[in-house]
C-alpha cells in the first residue's frame, strides 16, 4: 500500500515536526488583558456594575451572583496550569481564506492583534496539581471562538500529541460553533476532531471535556460531548441549535433556564457541573484517578 | 431569471404542444423547447442548483431505494426513544449484494412531511442510524447512506435529548467503522444534520445537490443581516457538487439529465446505482483495516491552512 508509506512518512516527519517545537517554543508569555483600575463593566446576569479588577482577582466571578465571566484562554491556562508547566505545543498555524470571502483576512489579522492568539484554540503540556496532562483551551474572545480549519487542525494535533505521548486530556471547550467564513472546510473539521477523539479513546486514555459558556453549534456536536468525564461550568449556555434559532423554528419563546449547564445535567448529558473555585481540584482528582502505572 | 421561471416557460410550451393537433406545428414547438433547455438550462448558477436541490418535484430518498432495491426492508426504532421518521434505515440487495440503507426522507406532500419533519431528523434518527450501522458492521455488511436534509431539527425536544451529543456520536462512531460507508447527497446537504450520515469512504454527489455548513439564507442573515441576499450566499458559500469535488470533498458527481433530475427520474436512478455499485466493488476488495485506514486517511487530510516551517524560521518569538 503506497498510501500507507506515504501516511507513516508524514507521522515521521509529525514527531520530527514536535520535536523542532518542544525545543523552540518556550512557555507561554502573552500578557494578561490590561485592565485599567477604573474599569467597570456590566454583569449580564444580575445587571449591576463590577469592578473588573476586584473581578479579575475573584478568578472572573460576579460577587453579587457568583455569575461566571468569560475567561480569554491565556487567562485560563494560567488558572487551571500549575506555574511555570505549560509548554505551548502547534504553534504557527496560519488561517487561510480557502472561499475567498470579503474582509476575513482582516477579521482574522485584527482578532490575532487583540488577543495574541494563532487562532481560537491553544493547546500544550502541563500539570495540574503535579497531574500531567495535555492542555487544550478555546478563546472566544477570537471570532466567538468558532471552529476552522486551523482550530479544527490544533483539536485533532492536541489528539495526537496525547496519544504520542500516552498522556490524558483536558480541553476547555468555548466556541460558537463551526466558522461561517470556511464554509464545508469548518464543517469537516467536526468529522476530523471526532476521529481523533475516537483515536485517542482506544488507546484507553482519558479525555475531560470542559464545557464553558458558550458551547453551541459544530463544537458540542463534535469533540466536545464526546468526553469520557464531561464538566461544565455554572450557568454556561450548552446546546447544538442557538437559542435565537429555536425561537425561530417553533414560534414561542424558551422557557428560563433552558440550554444551561445545569438543566443539562439534568437531563443526564453532563457528568457534574462545577463551581470554577472547585475546577482545578476536581479535575487534578479526576486525572490522579485515571493516573497509570509507570 | 432563475432556474424555475426557465422551468416554467418550458412547461408552458409543452402545454402549448399538447393542445395542439398540427403536426407541422408540433414539431416546430418540440424543436423549441429542445433549443431553449440546451441553451438556458446547461449553464447553472450556485442559486439554481439550490432551488433545483429543493424542487418540489425532485425523487426523494426513498424512490432511489424502491428503484435500486425491490425487497428492501425498513428497521424502525433506536431502542431508546421512539422512531424518528425522518431517517429511514434497513437492509436491502442491490445487484445481490446485501446492503444496510440508511437515509433522510423528504415528504412530497405537506401530510407527508409533517410526518417526516420535512427530514430533520431528531436525536433519536441519528440514534437509530448509528444502531443500524453498528448492526452492519456486526454482520460485515456495506453501508449506503442517502443524505437530503436541511439540516438537525432545532426544537426543545430535540435540545433535551442531546442533538449535539447524538452527532458528535455518529461522527466518532462512523469514523471507527470496518465495512465500506458509501454516501450519496441526492438534494440538500445541511450542515452537521448531513455529515452525521456523511462519514463515508466514498461521498458521491447528485450534479445540482447542494452541501454546505448552513442554509444560505442562515447565511446571508448572518453576514450581510438580510436573508433575501440568499442568491448572492450561495454564490460566495461554495455549495455545489463541482466546487466540493474541486476541494475534494466529495469523490464523484453523479450528472444529471438536462433541467434537473425530476426531468428524467429512471435515468438519475440508473446512474446514481451504477455509480454506487462501481464506487463499492473498488472498496470490496480492501481487508476491513484497509477500508477503516482509508476512511480516517481521507478524514484526517481535511482542511485548507498553513504551517510556518520552522527549521527556516528558527522558531517563533511570542
Amino acid at each position: 500500500m503506497n498510501s500507507i508509506s506515504n501516511t507513516l512518512n508524514k507521522r515521521k516527519q509529525l514527531k520530527n515536526n514536535l520535536k523542532a517545537i518542544r525545543e523552540e517554543s518556550p512557555f507561554i508569555k502573552a500578557q494578561r488583558m490590561d485592565v485599567p483600575e477604573g474599569l467597570y463593566e456590566k454583569c449580564p446576569s444580575c445587571n449591576r456594575t463590577v469592578n473588573m479588577k476586584s473581578n479579575i482577582e475573584n478568578d472572573y466571578i460576579c460577587k453579587h451572583c457568583g455569575n461566571h465571566f468569560r475567561m480569554r484562554a491565556i487567562d485560563r491556562i494560567k488558572y487551571i496550569v500549575d506555574e511555570d508547566t505549560f509548554v505551548e505545543k502547534g504553534l504557527g498555524y496560519i488561517t487561510l481564506n480557502p472561499l475567498f470571502q470579503d474582509g476575513y483576512e482582516e477579521k482574522i489579522a485584527k482578532y490575532k492583534k487583540e488577543t495574541n492568539l494563532d487562532d481560537a484554540y491553544i493547546y500544550g503540556y502541563g500539570q495540574i496539581y503535579g497531574q500531567q496532562c495535555v492542555i487544550g483551551v478555546m478563546d472566544s474572545y477570537f471570532l466567538m471562538g468558532s471552529m476552522g480549519s486551523v482550530v479544527g487542525e490544533k483539536v485533532t494535533r492536541s489528539f495526537e500529541y496525547a496519544i504520542y505521548k500516552k498522556l490524558p486530556i483536558v480541553i476547555f471547550s468555548a466556541s460558537g460553533g463551526a466558522r461561517m467564513q470556511e464554509g464545508i472546510f469548518s464543517l469537516m473539521q467536526m468529522a476530523k476532531t471526532s476521529a481523533a477523539v475516537a483515536k485517542h479513546s482506544k488507546m484507553g486514555l482519558l479525555y475531560i471535556s470542559v464545557l464553558t459558556h458558550p458551547t453551541t453549534g459544530g463544537v458540542t456536536a463534535s469533540f466536545a460531548t464526546l468526553g469520557d468525564i464531561i464538566l461544565a461550568e455554572p450557568g454556561a449556555l450548552i446546546g447544538f441549535a442557538g437559542p435565537r434559532v429555536i425561537e425561530q423554528t417553533i414560534k414561542q419563546k424558551l422557557p428560563e433556564g433552558f440550554q444551561t449547564a445545569e438543566f443539562l445535567e439534568e437531563k443526564g448529558f453532563i457528568d457534574i457541573v462545577v463551581h470554577r473555585k472547585d475546577l482545578k481540584r476536581t479535575l487534578s482528582k479526576l486525572l490522579a484517578f485515571h493516573r497509570r502505572p509507570n | 431569471m432563475d432556474i424555475l421561471a426557465k422551468e416554467r416557460k418550458v412547461k408552458d410550451l409543452e402545454k402549448q404542444l399538447s393542445e395542439l393537433g398540427n403536426s407541422e406545428a408540433v414539431e416546430k414547438i418540440k424543436l423549441e423547447i429542445k433549443r431553449y433547455k440546451e441553451k438556458e438550462m446547461t449553464k447553472l448558477t450556485p442559486w439554481d442548483r439550490v432551488l433545483l436541490a429543493r424542487h418540489q418535484l425532485r425523487p426523494t430518498a426513498m424512490d432511489f431505494i424502491n428503484y435500486m432495491s425491490q425487497d428492501f426492508i425498513e428497521l424502525h426504532g433506536d431502542r431508546l426513544y421512539r422512531d424518528d421518521m425522518s431517517i429511514i434505515g434497513g437492509i436491502g440487495t442491490i445487484e445481490g449484494q446485501v446492503f444496510t440503507i440508511i437515509a433522510q426522507q423528504k415528504g412530497k406532500t405537506l401530510e407527508e412531511n409533517l410526518v417526516r419533519n420535512f427530514a430533520m431528523p431528531h436525536p433519536e434518527g441519528y440514534r437509530k442510524a448509528l444502531r443500524l450501522m453498528k448492526q452492519a458492521e456486526k454482520f460485515g455488511r456495506p453501508i449506503i447512506t442517502i443524505i437530503d436534509t436541511p439540516g438537525a431539527y432545532p426544537g426543545i425536544g430535540a435540545e433535551e435529548r442531546g442533538q449535539g451529543q447524538a452527532i458528535a456520536m455518529n461522527l466518532l462512531e462512523m469514523s471507527e467503522l470496518t465495512v465500506p460507508v458509501i454516501a450519496v447527497v441526492i438534494g440538500e446537504g445541511g450542515s452537521g444534520g448531513a455529515l452525521a450520515l456523511g462519514v463515508a469512504n466514498k461521498v458521491l454527489m447528485l450534479e445540482n445537490a447542494i452541501y454546505s455548513i448552513l442554509s444560505p439564507e442562515g447565511y446571508a442573515s448572518i453576514i450581510w443581516k438580510d436573508a433575501s441576499l440568499a442568491p448572492k450566499a450561495a454564490e460566495v458559500m461554495k455549495l455545489t457538487a463541482y466546487d466540493l469535488a474541486e476541494f475534494s470533498i466529495i469523490d464523484r458527481i453523479i450528472k444529471e439529465p438536462l433541467g434537473g433530475a425530476h426531468f428524467d427520474k429512471e435515468k438519475t436512478y440508473l446512474d446514481t446505482k451504477n455509480a454506487i455499485l462501481e464506487e463499492y466493488y473498488k472498496l470490496r476488495k480492501l481487508s476491513p483495516t484497509e477500508i477503516h485506514f482509508q476512511r480516517n486517511n481521507k478524514i484526517r487530510n481535511f482542511g485548507f491552512l498553513q504551517r510556518f516551517n520552522y527549521e527556516n524560521l528558527g522558531g517563533i518569538k511570542r
